[in-house]
């Protein structure tokens, strides 16, 4: 649990709400740095309101100044903005990509990780952002390398990663995981209004789970 | 943004007509398409800032729209539009959501190049 920094990476502002905010918010309250580099800003985001409130060129802004708040919310005191595009960092040259994340890991020197599990995270923009995350950890001798909690939610994650073996109880810090993800209100509305209907949203919201990515060298 | 006024938008075409200009199109149903629903195939095609000059453009359809751009040798096109701004900078937005409010084709006009 004690960890002493925790660095956490993803290409989309809203990209920590459902999964992780609670594993953050118990580490920040625990005392631990967390460091959040974003890729990018959301700006290929469909959700545009009824009747729009948002068009293609105002969104960017609107995602950060939402991630700005979610960070607020969460008690992040670091946030990166690697100024990538939406949808284009699997196009990114991928040495230059790690290059950037390994940077930001060596000067931060987290002992945990938090990212995108490398092709079984849905989003192309998800796996592009995990692959890069491990290419640039790869390069440190195995034994100095952070732990790596990853994110999946493809359909075979579990029929070929197994069962997550990291499973995080984050019911005393619900209400700040639910005012972050209300901070991404532009793109999360929508969705807990319909999950609020199916009225199972707050037990599967009170659970996080994690694949400590297993290194193959 | 606003409802499509036709006319308004037929004006800003005209303004905008045989004169470099910046073009955003983007077709999207979204990332998570067939990760929700296997029957969907999911497509979708985006550029941004490509230069073009067209000649003619003109806005048709009972609403949704659909714009097209005559080019010297060749045309860009764009169907679903919903709703549209003009805004202060004279870049003409046109989008079209669909009935969830996402959007799902982004049509953009600009005589500079988008940010």
């Amino acid at each position: 649990m004690n960890e002493r920094h925790v660095l956490v990476v993803f290409p989309h502002p809203d990209d920590e709400a459902f999964g992780v905010s609670g594993t953050i918010a118990q580490h920040v309250q625990s005392g631990t740095p967390v460091t959040y580099a974003c890729l990018t800003l959301g700006e290929m985001g469909r959700n545009m309101g009824v009747p729009p409130f948002a068009n293609r060129e105002t969104l960017p802004f609107i995602r950060r100044q939402e991630l700005e708040e979610a960070c607020r919310v969460l008690g992040i005191h670091d946030l990166r903005l690697l100024g990538y595009r939406d949808k284009t960092v699997e196009f990114e040259d991928e040495e230059e990509l790690a290059d950037r994340i390994a940077a930001i890991a060596a000067e931060t020197n987290p002992s945990l990780v938090i990212t995108f599990y490398p092709g079984y995270s849905v989003h192309p923009d998800h796996d592009a952002c995990g692959a890069a995350v491990i290419r640039a950890l790869k390069r440190w001798p195995k034994e100095q390398r952070p732990t790596v909690y990853c994110v999946a939610f493809a359909k075979n994650c579990e029929q070929d990663l197994g069962q997550p073996d990291v499973v995080r109880d984050v019911s005393s810090v619900i209400d700040t995981k639910l005012a972050a993800i209300r901070a991404h209100r532009s793109q999360t509305e929508g969705l807990m209004q319909a999950a609020s209907k199916r009225g199972d949203a707050l037990a599967w919201l009170k659970t996080e789970r994690f694949w400590t990515y297993r290194w193959d060298d | 943004m606003q409802p499509i006024d036709a006319a308004a938008v037929q004006e800003a075409l005209n303004h905008l007509a045989n004169r470099d200009i910046y073009i955003h199109l983007e077709t999207t149903n979204g990332a998570y398409a067939s990760h929700h629903n296997e029957g969907v195939f999911s497509a979708g095609a985006y550029i941004r800032n490509a230069r073009i000059r067209f000649t003619r453009g003109k806005i048709t359809g009972p609403g949704p729209y659909r714009v097209g751009l005559k080019l010297d040798i060749g045309w860009v096109y764009a169907e679903g539009l919903t709703h549209w701004e003009w805004t202060k900078e004279g870049q003409l937005l046109l989008a079209g959501h669909d009935y969830e409010g996402k959007l799902a084709v982004a049509l953009e006009l600009s005589g500079e190049p988008f940010a």
